[in-house]
């Protein structure tokens, strides 16, 4: 792909768009984007609904009424073609999980396809740090980069109609943090009791674009007696200092 | 303040408006009306906004009951028998309920969803703005989940009209699905999007709220079924690794990591929600510019079905109305475009 292919504008059918700034998993391509975000939420043209930031893109849904493709399209790539304000920097949390078993039941595949065993999927998996690239497909579900390579799997060629809440996922280069019971395309090897998204808590999302997570292997015991704080209203995910 | 209270209801039956908007950027889905047209039909009879709360009725037969006061209602969209205490109950006409009178819905006959909305409105308190059920996000008011027997919705007592009303449900033409090819459509080969625009697809029974499957050829991807997730539109047809195409509806996803090759236009996905398990629909390209020359002409008919409204045994339709239909009639004509 060339240099100048971007940024670039997707129409998504009559009523969005997808601005998209690049083509990788990259922190500062999706500071970028983040800081795009920002920009579109303090000065955007009326119409504009609401805006979606991703890896490497910014979905904007607008209302064709009020404001027209082109217009929406020259005013996005106007700004993503200046120097876009870095935001703010990110907090640190750090999510206890237990890896593979009943907790993650594509373990035994995962260990397979990369010819590692179960115990150094995890071991790599837990060793990473991690940035929230972005959240979406469910509530709370987040997107991790910084994914050893060696646990890089493609997604499966059919996505599964269940998986359970607090589901750790791989899914290509990405894994994730998944909140509630959904479908999905990604490879289960664990679960963290923590909850991303929980509509009877205060704070309903902790989680932000921008934000660091690195993970604390625990045992089935450890999970049971988090698991219940979380019922409670506790984050369980610990915010750390650095 | 009278109630309705649900005696039955299938698995597919909750209470949705025009959907959550806001907290897309977080996963939290849009839900919302599988067919928004005739939610705006029934909310336009009893005098709600086109985009209020009302009860979304699944394909299975359900059955409400009036407490607590006289209801007024009105029933739209996919149509089936209905009855009050056995008297027949007319889609696109408003009917009251006394208390203690149950009205019967048979299953569906034609389409998938119907749309019960109550003089009032649903009264319970919004979530991120909206009432609207997504199960899968255990959110939603009164009820974040859909409705069982004996859940009771507090709606408004029947007020003293001088007649019932009716509305004539706008006529919705047959033909394709009209899309705008992208924002993946450069992940296919030119034939691969030809095949996808010439065949018949088959609605498949794992199909729901979230997305319809369908069944048909196999669409090959030029290179990995895999992208770097981004930003779901509703109606985005998306093409995972099996290269059968998933449309992704109301209960979508917010995001997703598979191609997408195109998206159907606003006008369109009501009356792709009523397209029954088993039954085939084809699909056509349009450019933008007249997919939202679509959009506009189909705000303006949402907009302009409460003047349309007009009293059982008088009363003539309005020239608000007349004008909306012709604006609609202007941009779809021999086009088939589908309201």
């Amino acid at each position: 792909m060339s240099e100048s292919e971007f940024p670039r504008v997707r129409p998504c059918g009559d009523a969005a768009l997808t601005i998209e700034l690049g083509s990788d998993i990259d922190a500062g391509l999706n500071a970028r984007v983040l800081a795009l975000d920002a920009a579109v939420a303090q000065e955007a043209p009326a119409g504009v609904v609401e805006t979606i930031p991703t890896y490497r893109s910014l979905f904007v849904s607008y209302d064709p009424l009020r404001l027209d493709y082109a217009t929406l399209t020259d005013w996005l790539l106007g700004l993503a073609r200046g120097p876009l304000e870095a935001g703010k920097t990110g907090r640190h949390w750090r999510f206890p999980v237990t890896y593979g078993g009943a907790f993650g039941e594509d373990m035994a595949f995962v260990a397979g396809k990369t010819g590692l065993s179960e115990a150094d999927v995890a071991r790599r998996h837990a060793a990473g740090h991690y940035r929230v690239y972005m959240m979406g497909f469910m509530p709370g579900f987040t997107y991790l980069g910084g994914l050893d390579p060696a646990l890089s799997l493609s997604r499966r060629d059919n996505p599964r109609l269940v998986s359970p809440a607090g589901t750790i996922s791989i899914g290509g280069i990405q894994t994730g943090i998944q909140c509630l019971v959904s479908p999905t395309g990604w490879h289960l090897i664990g679960r963290t009791p923590a909850r991303t998204y929980d509509p009877q808590r205060r704070q309903v999302f902790f989680l932000e674009p921008g934000d660091s997570v690195s993970f604390r292997a625990v045992g089935p015991e450890e999970f049971a007696a988090l698991e219940r704080r979380a019922e409670a209203g506790e984050l369980v995910a610990e915010p750390l200092t650095s | 303040m009278s109630r309705i209270e649900v005696l039955d209801a299938g698995p597919y039956t909750s209470v949705q408006d025009r959907g959550r908007f806001g907290a897309q950027r977080y996963g939290l889905g849009t839900a919302g009306a599988m067919d928004g047209l005739s939610l705006a039909v029934a909310n336009a009879l009893v005098g709600q906004p086109v985009g209020a709360a009302a009860i979304e009725i699944g394909p299975l037969p359900a059955r409400f009951r009036a407490v607590d006061g006289a209801v007024r209602l009105a029933l739209a969209g996919g149509l089936r028998g209905a009855t009050i205490d056995g008297r027949a109950l007319a889609f696109g006409e408003t009917a009251v309920l006394a208390e203690g009178e149950v009205l019967a819905l048979r299953a569906c006959a034609k389409g998938v969803f119907s749309y019960l909305a109550f003089e009032g409105g649903i009264e319970a308190a919004p979530v991120f703005g909206s009432l609207s059920v997504h199960a899968r996000s255990m959110i939603g008011s009164p009820f974040a989940r859909a409705l069982q027997a004996g859940d009771r919705l507090i709606t408004g007592t029947a007020g003293a009209w001088s007649a019932e009303r009716s509305l004539a449900a706008p006529a919705r033409p047959a033909g394709p699905l009209h899309v705008v090819l992208g924002p993946q459509d450069d992940h296919f080969a030119p034939e691969t999007i030809a095949l996808f625009l010439g065949a018949d697809w088959k609605i498949s029974p794992t199909s729901d709220r979230m997305g319809y499957r369908l069944e048909g050829p196999v669409l090959a991807h030029k290179g990995s079924p895999n992208i770097l997730s981004d930003g779901i539109a509703n109606g985005s047809v998306q093409i995972p690794g099996n290269g059968q195409p998933l449309l992704l509806l109301a209960d979508r996803g917010t995001t997703g990591g598979y191609p997408k090759l195109a998206t159907i236009i606003t006008p369109d996905l009501g009356r792709l929600a009523q397209v029954s398990v088993g039954a085939t629909i084809r699909f056509r390209a349009v450019s933008l510019a007249e997919a939202q020359g679509a959009a506009r002409a189909y705000a303006a008919l949402l907009d302009s079905l409460p003047g349309a409204v007009r009293d059982i045994g008088g009363g003539a339709l309005s020239s608000e109305f007349l004008l909306a239909s012709n604006l609609a009639g202007a941009a779809t004509n021999a086009e088939d475009w589908s309201i």
